[in-house]
């Protein structure tokens, strides 16, 4: 059994040719991926870029303990001057872990046994990741099973999910470094999902934080000025306002009569049309505040009817700061306090306006 | 090779208990002799000859000191069962895992009947002692392969015990593939994964079917690729590819985990055997070596 006979020696001896075309034997380069790299080649890679370091340090006269990734590029921008446009053309010395990307070097040991228990599954990352994963749901579970056998009620508190999410695919393929198909990123999100809706799932939240990003949750608070005092101790307060092109600014004093001058001029002589004095008096109209402030406004820019608009978002801004949260909010959907976005629409070649087209004329 | 093992997997329903031991020994060994040496080295060069590979792996390997190798690798292959196998279990503990269970009589596959004991309110009864030669043969042959540092690739569609085979798997220093077979695997390799990939030496089923219960590709994929392969199948199963069928039931956690106890302890303990036997070796040589040294002073001098 130990000892092969010599016939059978002899006989496996015999090769006989298996007939196979080219296309069998020839190395397949398009199908054969992304070259690969042994942990050796890295590792003599990075002993050659340390020295290199050294060496340009020592050329450029400075102190090889302190010489930066900057001061290397800088100093091969010197030496190797390039007018190419790419960056990416130009010569350059980074380190090897930037220029050999981060992706599968060979997955086996010298006597062919893969690393990873997984290996011949293909996506080792993803499917190891679904493992562990799984095992903090058993874990859970297990968990679970004692409390419920000690006596104790298992509490389902609602957890806020609003200010996290979970990471999207491609952050998830950055760090398995592995391609992800949408049905496996999927199915790992309903795993982390099931996970998190179990009562007992605080033992392995750093597990799921790790999947988890925080969104800063954008509140819409914009907090009202206070009132500023002048000094006759008069309440007064600040506002801006735009419409169209015109820019207003509005000073709001209380214990007023009803006063409103425009640079300097009043009201009735310089807004003679009724309906851009109705507009001025539309924010004190809504809040039934007629006759108790007094406002100084300035305004530049525009014609007469935006300049009334931007008197009005101005006194209304201003008035804010003398008004109830719920008054403000009051404003607020009555549209006081809105910045009207209408402009001007441009006037296209091959028509006549901005939408009014040329006399179409059937022959 | 392939119409020996065939042959080996018919032989329950004539054969019984009673040259049991002797084909033990013949099965495992010849494949096992046949299987180390030649995959590696065929995988290296390009299949353009079959039979043995380049002359030059020819001398280079008479030109290794042959009499330790031989006796590490062909020591066990002298006994029947080297690794003691027989006392891992018995018929109780098949009995009490709940091993002798099948699937309805509708469910039953044609050429499981020679392992059938009976059927009982129409669900099939496995012949436990039939049971217990096969998963006897099974547990040697998984031994040889893995003292021989072979790699063993457990596969199982179930989805009720993925996380059990492949921590099984993890625990014992081998592989495992729970998930959707990836139809290259095996027979695309090369191309898959990466010039100068090495192969499982070994597959075990421990459940033959896939999810829309058709026989797992892999028993396929495996057979062409003249990989040996363990199997537990159960009545719904066809053991006809399988090297080394194991009729027995794949759907209870109690069975699976019976299983999945036997092949982690099999492996684990003909590895330490291995190491054992390197580490006694080498201290055998030392020895030589430290007593052949004044010999030859003598003889020069």
């Amino acid at each position: 059994m130990t000892e092969r006979n010599p016939k059978e020696q002899e006989r496996d001896a015999t090769l006989r040719l298996i007939y196979t075309t080219t296309a069998a034997w020839r190395k397949n380069v398009a199908a054969s991926g992304p070259e690969k790299y042994t942990e050796a080649f890295i590792k003599k890679q990075i002993e050659e870029f340390d020295l290199g370091k050294r060496h340009l340090a020592n050329m450029m006269g400075e102190d090889p303990e302190t010489f930066t990734q900057e001061d290397i590029d800088r100093a091969i921008a010197y030496l190797f001057p390039s007018g190419l446009f790419d960056k990416r053309a130009r010569p350059m010395m980074k380190h090897p872990s930037e220029i050999f990307p981060e992706q599968r070097k060979i997955q086996w040991g010298e006597d062919g046994r893969p690393f990873h228990f997984l290996f011949y599954t293909g996506k080792q990352s993803y499917y190891s990741l679904m493992h562990e994963t799984y095992e903090k749901l058993l874990n859970v579970q297990k968990h679970q099973d004692q409390l419920v056998a000690q006596g104790f009620s298992l509490q389902k508190e609602k957890k806020n999910l609003v200010g996290s999410r979970w990471l999207t695919k491609t952050e998830l393929e950055g760090m398995l470094l592995e391609k992800l198909s949408d049905d496996d990123y999927s199915r790992f999100i309903r795993l982390l999902e099931k996970l998190m809706t179990l009562p007992c799932s605080d033992i392995e939240e750093n597990y799921i934080k790790k999947f988890s990003k925080e969104i800063a949750v954008q509140l819409q608070k914009v907090s009202t000025e206070p009132l500023k005092y002048d000094e006759q101790g008069v309440a007064f307060s600040t506002g801006e306002g735009v419409r169209k092109t015109s820019r207003a600014t509005a000073v709001v004093y209380d214990n007023g009569t009803g006063k409103i001058t425009v640079n300097g001029i009043d009201i009735l002589r310089y807004f003679p049309v009724l309906q851009d004095r109705e507009q001025l008096l539309f924010p004190f109209q809504f809040l039934d505040r007629v006759g108790k402030h007094d406002a100084i406004c300035t305004v530049s820019g525009g014609g007469r009817s935006s300049q009334a608009g931007a008197i009005r978002l101005a006194t209304a801004k201003a008035l804010r700061s003398f008004v109830t949260e719920t008054e403000v909010e009051f404003m607020r959907q009555a549209g006081l306090l809105t910045v009207d976005p209408r402009v001007r629409e441009r006037k296209k070649p091959g028509q006549e306006g901005a939408r009014r087209k040329f006399t179409w004329k059937k022959r | 090779m392939r119409g020996r093992r065939g042959r080996a997997a018919a032989l329950p329903g004539s054969g019984g208990g009673r040259g049991g031991s002797g084909k033990f020994g013949s099965s495992s060994s010849s494949s096992a002799t046949e299987m180390a040496v030649p995959r590696i080295l065929r995988a290296a060069a390009p299949r353009l000859y079959s039979g043995l590979p380049a002359p030059a792996a020819l001398t280079a390997a008479a030109a290794r000191p042959r009499d330790p190798e031989d006796k590490l690798l062909a020591e066990p292959l002298r006994h029947p069962d080297f690794f003691k196998v027989k006392n891992l279990f018995t018929l109780k503990d098949l009995f009490d895992a709940r091993v002798h269970l099948g699937h309805k009589k509708g469910c039953r596959h044609q050429f499981m009947k020679p392992y059938i004991f009976g059927c009982r309110l129409d669900q099939d009864i496995i012949d436990l002692d039939q049971t217990m030669q096969h998963l006897q043969l099974a547990l040697n042959f998984t031994a040889h392969v893995a003292y021989r540092k072979g790699i063993i690739l457990f596969v199982s569609r179930n989805r009720q015990f993925c996380h059990l085979v492949e921590s099984t798997a993890r625990e014992c220093g081998e592989y495992a593939h729970t998930r959707y077979w990836q139809g290259g695997l095996l027979t695309n390799a090369h191309i898959q994964f990466g010039p100068g990939i090495r192969l499982p030496d070994l597959l075990i089923f421990l459940s033959s079917l896939n999810n829309v219960f058709e026989p797992h590709v892999a028993i396929r994929d495996a057979a062409k690729m003249n990989i040996p392969t363990v199997g537990v199948v159960d009545t719904n199963c066809n053991p006809c590819l399988i090297t080394y069928p194991i009729p027995g039931n794949d759907d209870s956690p109690t069975a699976m985990e019976l299983y999945c106890k036997l092949f982690k302890m099999t492996i684990i303990h003909a590895k330490n055997k291995r190491k054992q036997i390197e580490v006694f070796q080498e201290l055998q040589s030392r020895q030589k070596g430290d007593t052949s040294r004044p010999v030859v002073a003598e003889g020069q001098a």
